[in-house]
Parts: C-alpha cells; sequence; structure tokens
C-alpha cells in the first residue's frame, strides 16, 4: 500500500474520495451502500434478539412455578406479546434482510442493491418502529396509559378493542414494520430481476438467492393484508366502526382471517432464507454439489403458492364447516411434500459427502434433524380431530418453537458463522463456537421438548399460572431456558471477539466454498463488482 | 404485589419438582401422574380422538427414525476424517434425476394415509349427529367465568319459563387445594350415556371450552353460536381450563364437569329448579330490606360476581380495573353508580349486568357503597332497581 500512495499518490486520495466509506456518524445514516445497511440490520437483529430474549427469560421466570411471583398477568401477556412480536419482526426478519443485503449482491455479482436511497430509508423505519414498539410497552406505566397489551401477538379482537392506548403505538410500529418489509422485498426483487452478472441465468443462482426472491414474493403479497386488518382495528377502536365487533354487526373471526392470511405465510418468510443458507453451506462442508437444484426451487415455490392458501388451519376451533376444515386439513398435510422434499434435498447433499464439521455445518446438521422434528408435529397438528385437543396448548408452543428456532434462528446463526470471516475479514474462534453450539442446542431442547408433554396433559398456552400437576416439566423448561437464554452472551462475545481479534481470513474462507462471494478478497472492498465478473473464469 | 397467590415457595417447589422428577424416573406410577400424553379419555368422541393422535404420533416416531438413522449413518461414514472421498456425481445418478419424482410419491402416500384416517374421525366427532334425542347446554364464555344453560330444563317464574342455568367459577387457592386453577364453585353436571349438545357463545371476548378428557374444543366467539358434542361414558370428575386468551384472568377459568348416572342427573336438576324458584320467591317479594340484610346479600355476591375484576377489598387492580374505594362512582350519586352497573361501560371489561336479579344488584350496590368504609349511609332498594331499569328501557 504504502508503495503504491507514493507512486501514484494524488490518484488514491481521488480514489478514496470516492470509493471510501464517509467517516464518522454519516457513514451509518446516509448510507446507500449494501455491506454497511446490511450490517447495520445485522447489528439491529442483534439487539432485538437480546430485547426478545429478555422478555422470553422474565416469562420463563413467572412459570417456573406455579403461582403468581414476578409479573402481573397483563404485564406477563405483554411481554408474551413483545416476544413474539420482536423475535418475528425486530430479530428474525432484520437478520435475514441483513444476510440479503450482503450476499445477494455479493452472490449474483452486483454492484449494489438496485435501489440503493430506498434501502436506506427500508432499514431506518426500523429504529422508529423499535421505538413505537418500546412505546407501547413503557406507557401502561404510566398514570393514564391505560392497560397492557394482554392480547398475544395475534390481536385478537373482541379482547384487542379492551386494550388501552398502547394497542395504538403498537398498530402504528406494525404499519412501519410493514412498509419496510415491503420497501426492502421491492429492492430485492429489482435487484434479482435486473443486476445479475451478464450470463448468469435465473437457474444459476444460488439457492439463498432464489430463497429471498421467493421470501421477497410473500411478503408483498401478504403484509398488506396484516396492514389492512390492523387499520381495521384501529378505526373500530377509535371511529366507530364496527368491523370486528358483533354488536355493532362485524365479526370478530374476520380478523382471524386477515391475521393467520399473513400470519402463515409469515412462517415461511422466516425460514426460507435460512434454508437458503443451508444450501450455501452444506456443500461447502459435504464437498460435493448440491443435491437436487431444480427440486428446490419448484419446491420453494410450491411452499409459497400452497403456504398461502392453508392459513386457517391456525383456527380449527372457530367452528368452520366440515368442508371447510377437510380441505384445510388436506391442504395443510400436503405442504409436507415440497417441504420434505427440501429437507431430503440437503440429506441427500450431505450424503456420500466428505464432511468435515465446522460450527456452520453443525448447525445446519442440527437444523435437519430439529427442524424435521417440528415439521411432524406439525403435520400431527394438522389432524383436525387430533388438533381440537392440541389446539392452544402448550404442545403448539413446543411445535412452532421446534421449527423456528432451527429453521430460521439457528438458520441464521449458521449463516453468521459461514460469512463473518468473509464480512470481517477475521476468522471466529471455532473451539467458542462450537461450545455455543453445543450448550445452545442442547439448552434448547431441553427447554422445548417437555413442553409437548405438558401440552398433551392439557396445559393451555398463554397463561401466567397453573396447577401444580405442570410443576415438574415447567421448571426444567425454565431452567434449560435460562441456560439457553445466557448462551447468547457467548454469542456476542464470538462476534465482537471475532471483529477485534479474529484471524487475517482468506478469500476462499473454506476449503469446499464455491461461489462468487469467494472470489472477493476478505472483507470485501467497500465497493464489489464493479466490473462484472467474469462467470466462465470462476468455479462454481 | 397486590395479587400474588403464593402457594408454594420457591425452595419447596424446586426441591420438590427435582424430587417428583427423580421419583418419575424410578417409577412408572409417578410417571402416570406426570402426565406424559392425554388423559383417559371419558366420552366415545375423546377415544375417537386419543386413537388417531396416537396413530399419527407413531406415523411421526417412525418418519422421524428413519430421517434420523439416514442423517447419523451419513455422519459416521461419509466423513473426511474417515478418509471418505465425496461422490461428486451423486446428484447425477439416476436417483438424482428421479429424486424430485419419488420423494414426493413416498411423502404423498404417508399424507394420504393420515389424510384417510383423519378424514374418518373428523366425520365421526365434527358435526353433531341429526335426528337423535340430545341433551342440550348453552355454554357462555364470561370475562371469567363460565355460564351453563341447560336448554332442555325450565322452572316457570313470574309466568315466564326460565332455562335452568349455573355460574361456575374459580374457587379461591385454598379451597381448590390441588386443584389450583382448576377447581370451581358449581360444576357443570352431565348425565352418563346420554349424547350432550354443547352450544358456545361469548358475552364478551374469545374464549374456548377445553376439558382434555372430553377432547373436543372450541372457541366461544361473541355473535357465534358454535357446536360439539360428547358422548360419555363413564362417571368422573374432569377439569380443563379455558384455552383462548382472554385477558387478565384467562388462567383463573376453569371447568370441571362431574359425569354421572342419569338418575343422579336428574335429582341434581330437580335440586337446582328448586334454588331457582326459592331465589325468585325471594327476589320477588315486596319488602324494604334492612342495611344488615342488603350488606349480608351484597358481600357474597360482590365477592363471587365482582371480586376477581374489582378484588374483594375493593381496592381493583388499576388501570384495567379501577379500585371502589372512595370513588366517584360508589361514593357519588346513586343513580350514576346503579346506570353503569346495570348498563357496563363499552371498550371495557365492564359488562351490562342487567341479567342479575333486582335483589342481587340493590344488595351489591349497597355493600359497593358501604364497605370498606364507603360510608354513603345509602340503602338500595329492589324496587329502585326496577326503576332505573324501566328508565334505562327507554
Amino acid at each position: 500500500m504504502t508503495t503504491t500512495t507514493l507512486d501514484h499518490p494524488h490518484e488514491h486520495a481521488h480514489e478514496h474520495e470516492h470509493h471510501g466509506p464517509p467517516r464518522g456518524l454519516k457513514r451509518w445514516l446516509f448510507s446507500t451502500n449494501h455491506k454497511d445497511i446490511g450490517t447495520m440490520y445485522l447489528v439491529f437483529a442483534l439487539t432485538m434478539l437480546f430485547a426478545g430474549g429478555a422478555s422470553a427469560m422474565l416469562i420463563r421466570m413467572e412459570l417456573f412455578m406455579p403461582g403468581l411471583q414476578l409479573l402481573e398477568p397483563d404485564l406477563y401477556n405483554n411481554l408474551v406479546t413483545n416476544h413474539a412480536l420482536i423475535m418475528i419482526f425486530g430479530a428474525v426478519m432484520p437478520a435475514a434482510a441483513g444476510l440479503a443485503n450482503w450476499m445477494i449482491p455479493l452472490m449474483i455479482g452486483a454492484p449494489d442493491m438496485a435501489l440503493p436511497r430506498m434501502n436506506n430509508l427500508s432499514f431506518w423505519i426500523l429504529p422508529a418502529a423499535a421505538t413505537m414498539l418500546i412505546l407501547s410497552f413503557v406507557v401502561p406505566f404510566f398514570p393514564g396509559g391505560g392497560t397492557q397489551i394482554n392480547t398475544g401477538w395475534t390481536l385478537y379482537p373482541p379482547l384487542s378493542l379492551q386494550v388501552g392506548m398502547s394497542m395504538d403505538f403498537l398498530i402504528f410500529a406494525i404499519h412501519l414494520l410493514g412498509i419496510s418489509s415491503v420497501l426492502a422485498s421491492i429492492n430485492i426483487i429489482v435487484t434479482i430481476f435486473n443486476m445479475r452478472a451478464p450470463g448468469m441465468r435465473m437457474l444459476d443462482m444460488p439457492i439463498f438467492v432464489w430463497t429471498w426472491l421467493v421470501t421477497a414474493f410473500l411478503l408483498i403479497l401478504v403484509v398488506p393484508v396484516l396492514a389492512g386488518g390492523v387499520t381495521m382495528l384501529l378505526f373500530d377502536r377509535h371511529f366507530g366502526t364496527s368491523f370486528f365487533n358483533a354488536a355493532g354487526g362485524g365479526d370478530p373471526v374476520l380478523f382471524q382471517h386477515l391475521f393467520w392470511f399473513f400470519g402463515h405465510p409469515e412462517v415461511y418468510i422466516l425460514i426460507l432464507p435460512s434454508f437458503g443458507v443451508l444450501a450455501a453451506i452444506i456443500p461447502t462442508f459435504a464437498r460435493k454439489p448440491l443435491f437436487g437444484y431444480n427440486s428446490l426451487v419448484g419446491a420453494m415455490i410450491a411452499i409459497m403458492v400452497i403456504g398461502m392458501v392453508v392459513w386457517a388451519h391456525h383456527q380449527y376451533t372457530i367452528g368452520m364447516s366440515l368442508g371447510a376444515v377437510t380441505y384445510f386439513m388436506i391442504g395443510t398435510i400436503i405442504i409436507s411434500i415440497p417441504v420434505g422434499l427440501m429437507v431430503f434435498n440437503y440429506m441427500a447433499t450431505m450424503w456420500k459427502g466428505s464432511m468435515t464439521f465446522e460450527t456452520p455445518m453443525l448447525f445446519a446438521v442440527a437444523i435437519l434433524l430439529m427442524f424435521s422434528f417440528g415439521g411432524l408435529t406439525g403435520i400431527m397438528l394438522a389432524v383436525v380431530p387430533a388438533d381440537m385437543q392440541y389446539h392452544d396448548s402448550m404442545f403448539v408452543v413446543a411445535h412452532f418453537h421446534y421449527v423456528l428456532l432451527p429453521g430460521a434462528v439457528f438458520g441464521l446463526f449458521a449463516g453468521v458463522f459461514y460469512w463473518l470471516p468473509k464480512w470481517t475479514g477475521h476468522m471466529y474462534n471455532e473451539r467458542l463456537a462450537k461450545i455455543f453450539f453445543w450448550v445452545n442446542v442442547i439448552s434448547f431442547n431441553i427447554t422445548f421438548f417437555p413442553q409437548h408433554f405438558i401440552g398433551l396433559a392439557g396445559m393451555p398456552r398463554r397463561i401466567a399460572d397453573y396447577n401444580v400437576m405442570f410443576t415438574e416439566f415447567n421448571v426444567v423448561s425454565s431452567l434449560a431456558a435460562f441456560v439457553f437464554g445466557l448462551s447468547h452472551l457467548l454469542l456476542l462475545y464470538i462476534i465482537i471477539d471475532t471483529v477485534r481479534r479474529g484471524k487475517k481470513a482468506e478469500a476462499r474462507v473454506w476449503e469446499g466454498a464455491k461461489g462468487l462471494e469467494w472470489e472477493l478478497p476478505s472483507p470485501p472492498p467497500f465497493h464489489s463488482w464493479t466490473t462484472p465478473p467474469n462467470l466462465a473464469a470462476v468455479a462454481r | 404485589m397486590a395479587v400474588s397467590t403464593q402457594p408454594y415457595t420457591v425452595a419447596g417447589v424446586v426441591s420438590g419438582s427435582l424430587f417428583a422428577l427423580g421419583a418419575a424416573l424410578w417409577s412408572g406410577a409417578a410417571r402416570a401422574e406426570l402426565g406424559f400424553n392425554f388423559p383417559e379419555p371419558a366420552a366415545g368422541v375423546a377415544q375417537e380422538i386419543y386413537n388417531i393422535h396416537m396413530l399419527t404420533t407413531t406415523i411421526a416416531t417412525v418418519l422421524l427414525v428413519i430421517i434420523f438413522g439416514f442423517v447419523i449413518y451419513s455422519l459416521i461414514h461419509h466423513r473426511k476424517s474417515r478418509g471418505y472421498v465425496a461422490d461428486q456425481n451423486f446428484h447425477q445418478s439416476w436417483f438424482g434425476h428421479w429424486s424430485w419424482v419419488i420423494v414426493p410419491v413416498l411423502v404423498l402416500g404417508v399424507d394420504l394415509t393420515i389424510a384417510n384416517s383423519a378424514q374418518k374421525t373428523l366425520e365421526k366427532v365434527w358435526e353433531v349427529p341429526k335426528g337423535e334425542d340430545m341433551l342440550d347446554v348453552k355454554v357462555i364464555g364470561h370475562q371469567w367465568w363460565w355460564e351453563y344453560e341447560y336448554l332442555d330444563y325450565s322452572v316457570e317464574i313470574d309466568g315466564k319459563p326460565q332455562v335452568v342455568r349455573i355460574e361456575s367459577r374459580a374457587t379461591t387457592p385454598e379451597q381448590a387445594g390441588e386443584h389450583y386453577l382448576r377447581d370451581v364453585d358449581n360444576p357443570l353436571v352431565l348425565p352418563v350415556g346420554k349424547k350432550v349438545r354443547f352450544l358456545h357463545t361469548s358475552a364478551d371476548v374469545n374464549h374456548a371450552f377445553w376439558v382434555p378428557e372430553l377432547a373436543v374444543k372450541k372457541d366461544a366467539i361473541p355473535g357465534y353460536v358454535t357446536e360439539t358434542w360428547v358422548d360419555l361414558n363413564r362417571e368422573g370428575t374432569f377439569r380443563g381450563q379455558c384455552a383462548e386468551l382472554c385477558g387478565t384472568w384467562h388462567s383463573r377459568m376453569p371447568i370441571v364437569v362431574e359425569s354421572v348416572s342419569e338418575e343422579r342427573f336428574n335429582s341434581w336438576i330437580d335440586g337446582q329448579k328448586q334454588t331457582m324458584l326459592a331465589a325468585a320467591t325471594e327476589a320477588s317479594m315486596d319488602k324494604t330490606w334492612s342495611m344488615e340484610e342488603l350488606m349480608d346479600k351484597g358481600q357474597s355476591a360482590y365477592n363471587t360476581k365482582c371480586g376477581a375484576c374489582h378484588q374483594i377489598n375493593g381496592k381493583g387492580l388499576p388501570p384495567a380495573f379501577p379500585g371502589l374505594v372512595g370513588s366517584a362512582i360508589a361514593t357519588g350519586p346513586v343513580a350514576g353508580h346503579m346506570d353503569i352497573v346495570l348498563n357496563g361501560k363499552p371498550g371495557t371489561a365492564m359488562v351490562a349486568w342487567n341479567t342479575l336479579s333486582d335483589l342481587e344488584l340493590a344488595a351489591i350496590i349497597t355493600y359497593e357503597r358501604n364497605a370498606w368504609g364507603n360510608d354513603t349511609g345509602d340503602l338500595v332498594q329492589p324496587r329502585d332497581i326496577k326503576a332505573a331499569r324501566s328508565v334505562a328501557v327507554k
């Protein structure tokens, strides 16, 4: 570097002015760089992970034993609501968007996202939304602040019509989060359609890019429905309408349909990007090509289509006709075909591979096993007569944590460990990361596995207090949950340690890694692929 | 914390549960009590649901073993440390080319097996059998208690038939003992051997009727009447809880079903009729009640019907449930007090209590105006309530 500066002092200074990042706060506030925005998304998501985790810890403390020891029931229910909303909208979706921002341009050989200023906007809406969410939690502690949001994240009326002004803050928070998601989705779709390196066809793209394309379409299709639903709620609360008020001729069940028309595809929105991460990780550490590329693309499109027409399996108990529940039951069971195909393709990618087990691969294997388990309890829940028993019990809580933690969160952890050396230019501490993996995964299983049993035995979900017959498993669940929660401090330490002290990483961090992102140095320059890559010269 | 009920200490629960956990590992009997699975069904429909649950659990377990088997085999054998060389063309073998057909067909086979059995069970349990002699019970969810109306039985009061109805509320932790949060003052009594149809609805927000031994769960939604049915086949006491989040005291909304012989059921119904008639006679007496009488009746009515929200000590749980001690309503004009009790306050959990009798309302309002240091000295008579009702109608 020094010699270059000496040789071309003027030219180098000129380069810096145009291509280096601006300094200080401006770099982040006004950033239009996909890498910086990706980093901001990821840092935001990590912060929210701890906020959502803290609410989960309080929930588990209250459920540690029967009786109300720690929290008033409304505060408990508010934490249940916040835990879901923060984890879904604050942690998982921004983290996935962070991966998309960082990786999609690198993977398809684009210099940046297609709409960089909009990219800036879609990130900076998030802190505003988080502020609204925090206000909704804080306001009831002040005189005249009204009651807490005791509805759960599903916000079912008429209960949500009884809540105080907190609900209004929450409705606006959801509006902002929705706008942010839709803007980010538009950006991702435009980028993927228009910014691929010359010669890269749609079916040449990495699966991670495909998963985000499908996810972005899903978001654009379903988020406006949620926005409409909560707007109607707002009107019922303040402007005398009766969309959901039976006494005024409205229909409380209509909200449930609107909510789950968004809510069920949302599950796939959370899971698909993480499954895209697996499609990058497993071939790398199995040292052989991805099995069934085309069927993976087909499967995720099938998931998107079928996933949008099975929403009412969340509402089997509302009193639908035999014909309606039969349709929703069979549709839901059918989803196991594309989901099963995706899991199978990943298993077949491992099969006859030459595997090593660095942390991203450990997470990938754990995801395949535990997500399969969550998927199978999902088929059990799809069966309407059996769901009459399971519905709204702790069994459901156990099921969706087995789907969403491995399916979404662990996939993001895997992606962070896989790409962190690329982003920072530093290698993480493999020994610490493996300790994190084992503590995290084992405590996760001890936390949630017993919840299946207490659910089957008759413990409803969303109760702050329970009968002594459920004590034993709740104690086990709570103790493991504290270990699970605390283990994330180790994750934070590993990330900080990597950034500050990690060993220098090579361009191709992993022996078996293929793809355009590994052709760039680690970390990649502030502006990468300013000239499109020559695909023919790149090992793919 | 004003609302805390702390029947169990931290140390007691931890040591007790560790002991129970140890015991569970050693003895089969303790394992049964821990509750790993559905309780033993008490109705034909519940048995059907139990059977389909066991079938899907078995299929899911077999599939899980197969998936784990393949992954673990691969983890052991296909690793670099054992010198395994990756098969770079595996995805291009005939299997790689056709797996996208083979796998979905296999999964579809499993799906159809499950869907077929599920469909058969569904047809048996979902719709209420038509043209059969059934006992109709209307189940009404309230924040936070259950109301049961036996639509086939009524008594004549003031020349009008009134159905036999009971109100079912959680008991205190002391009364409930080991059935903490799963015990009520008036259980739902049902006969064995006769099919029962439940008609579910709600007076305020969504609730859900769930007794695991009966298995059928259905939401109670305002403006809707949904139905389920059961055919009880054994006597016993079966306990459940509200299963749809319904606000603050969602956890204190138990359901207790007493399943009894048909004779005992009939005599119980007769007893209920006598109680209703006696209460109606007392309420219709044209008498001027004394302060002591009203305060006495008012205390017991207030504690069961109003105490959950406004609390037995009248201090409420602000901001959701305002206190009544020294409140503007309870110490202000009597007319305003009667108005809010009779008509409720829209947009809050305060519902209209106009279904109570004049006597009950008079007693409750008198009690609220004179208890806990609210010494207004106001005495509200049943006839005052009757007058207030006719104002409300206009």
